[in-house]
């Protein structure tokens, strides 16, 4: 017991600290990718070519002043945030880096738990993070943040279905709700070609849960100048911009490893470290494609979005659930 | 549509190639200026003669041409002591200010003796109002080098009543 509890308590610590880091230089990464994709140089002060910038961004987020509105409810106002960042970090729990590798003569796998319903897990935390949202909205007692909030509950129930039914394609196709199993049953072959529709639902609805371009209505500057952040200000707004990344990089970890062969690839079973760096490079490049489609699309329509979620992405997914239970059913 | 997706995507991917390989288009300002081309009508500035006597004669035409209002002269006399420009007169105050001004370039037309040019300076930034009224001081340009600056003593009597200066005038001692 003692041992697993120190092995899971310098895991974690692990994951958070490459979190929170991963976290600052993606944004930017983002700043200096978009800044390309639009010809322009990006962020070049702070530090040599940029470097230093998110350092510079976290120290000016703590000395803003941290503002409630008079009317907010000021306990959901304070919570919000947390509900929507620590979900979006729980994921990483069941997220597999790597194959099972010895350090340091201790024999160990690169994922804090390998629970066996991992895949539930994943599903029902994702889920909880919209409440944060909502909460945000309603706490701030102001229109925008509002409207943004309830743009993001009703976007993320109409994604969610659609999202569900693609990795339950996935998970009768791998024959088991385990992550690493999932990422093992795709040593022949990864996911993304046998359940290819399941995989652009995937992609699509995953958009929309972390509400990237072209699906970031929720806080449409246009619209709702920031939806439902537009009452916070100083750490609580860090927070949830922490969550939007940390979503990012979690969604992209998903990606991986449900449909790209997560840490699998040529010469892994024997480097068992080259796990790691094969799924640090998809999760990089899926990043990058989430960068480019928001240096590239406009955002959608409101009623498009739900158009695309109700009647395309979801008759889709359930076709797919059926054809996949049917071919499953005939092979077994 | 999903095809249109795609060329979209397409398009920017180029953008993106292409500013990894040729770099982007834009500048980084305080360090590296965009070039203006000559035509361009920035801040002023008051020429001198190669003898280092001063264009301008203070005749304010160039405060009765600008449209802003913008330029003030005060004349003065010159002396056979103390010449600064050829001719009768000088400018003693020769005042724009910046704030006024709209760059139009009337009063270089105007300038019977191209004293005053628009150069291809940008303006300067200032945290007064006071700070953009330039004076002449800060319009006058040094003079070319080895030659005296104003006020000069008269060398030639030709200046007296001529008040364009040509080279080649004979400069004999009075």
């Amino acid at each position: 017991m003692v041992p697993f509890l120190i092995e899971a308590a310098i895991k974690s610590a692990i994951l958070v600290l490459l979190l929170l880091t991963g976290f600052a230089y993606l944004t930017l990464a983002e700043r200096k990718l978009v800044a390309d994709f639009q010809a322009r140089i990006g962020p070049n002060r702070a530090g040599p070519y940029g470097l230093l910038q998110p350092l510079a961004d976290a120290v000016k987020l703590f000395f803003k002043e941290d503002f409630i509105p008079e009317y907010a409810d000021r306990v959901l106002f304070v919570l919000a945030p947390l509900i929507t960042l620590i979900p979006a970090i729980l994921i990483f729990a069941v997220i597999p880096f790597g194959p099972e590798l010895t350090l340091f003569g201790y024999r160990t796998r690169l994922q804090l738990t390998d629970v066996n319903v991992g895949v539930l897990y994943i599903v029902a935390i994702t889920s909880i993070s919209v409440y944060g949202i909502a909460l945000a909205g309603w706490a701030s007692n102001n229109k925008y943040a509002l409207l943004g909030g309830i743009r993001a509950s009703a976007q993320m129930i109409s994604y969610e279905l659609a999202m569900g039914l693609a990795i339950v394609s996935v998970v009768l196709t791998a024959g088991t709700l385990q992550v690493s199993g999932i990422v093992e049953s795709q040593r022949n072959g990864w996911l993304l070609f046998l359940q290819p529709l399941a995989a652009v639902i995937f992609f699509i609805t995953g958009l929309a849960e972390i509400k990237r371009a072209p699906f970031d209505l929720v806080e449409a500057e246009q619209e709702l100048t920031a939806g439902y952040l537009t009452e916070y200000s100083s750490m609580k707004f860090a927070l949830f911009f922490m969550a939007e990344y940390v979503k990012m990089i979690g969604f992209s970890a998903l990606m991986t490893t449900f449909f790209l062969g997560g840490y699998l690839g040529p010469f892994v079973d024997l480097y068992p470290a080259l796990g790691v760096v094969y799924f640090t490079l998809k999760v990089a490049f899926l990043i990058f494609v989430l960068i480019w489609i928001r240096a590239t699309l406009p955002r959608i329509r409101y009623d498009q979005l739900m158009n695309l979620g109700w009647k395309v992405l979801l008759p889709l997914a359930l076709a797919n659930v059926m054809g996949t239970a049917v071919v499953v059913a005939l092979t077994a | 549509m999903v095809m249109e997706l795609f060329r979209g995507l397409w398009t920017t991917l180029q953008e993106f190639v292409q500013t990894n390989l040729r770099g982007p288009v834009t500048y980084p300002y305080p360090e590296v200026k965009r070039p203006l081309r000559t035509r361009f009508k920035g801040v002023h500035e008051l020429r001198r003669y190669s003898n280092g006597l001063e264009r301008c004669i203070g005749c304010a035409l160039c405060a009765a041409a600008c449209p802003a209002d913008a330029i003030y002269v005060e004349a003065g006399e010159n002396t056979d002591e103390e010449r600064y420009s050829p001719g009768e007169r000088y400018a003693k105050v020769y005042e724009i200010n910046l704030l006024r001004c709209i760059f139009c370039g009337y009063c270089e037309d105007a300038c019977p003796t191209n004293a005053i040019v628009l150069t291809d300076k940008i303006p300067p930034a200032g945290y007064t109002r006071e700070s953009f009224i330039v004076t002449k001081a800060q319009l006058l340009v040094p003079p070319p080098p080895g030659v005296p600056g104003t006020p000069q003593r008269t060398t030639d009597p030709a200046l007296r009543t001529r008040s364009i200066w040509e080279e080649g005038l004979v400069n004999e001692p009075i």
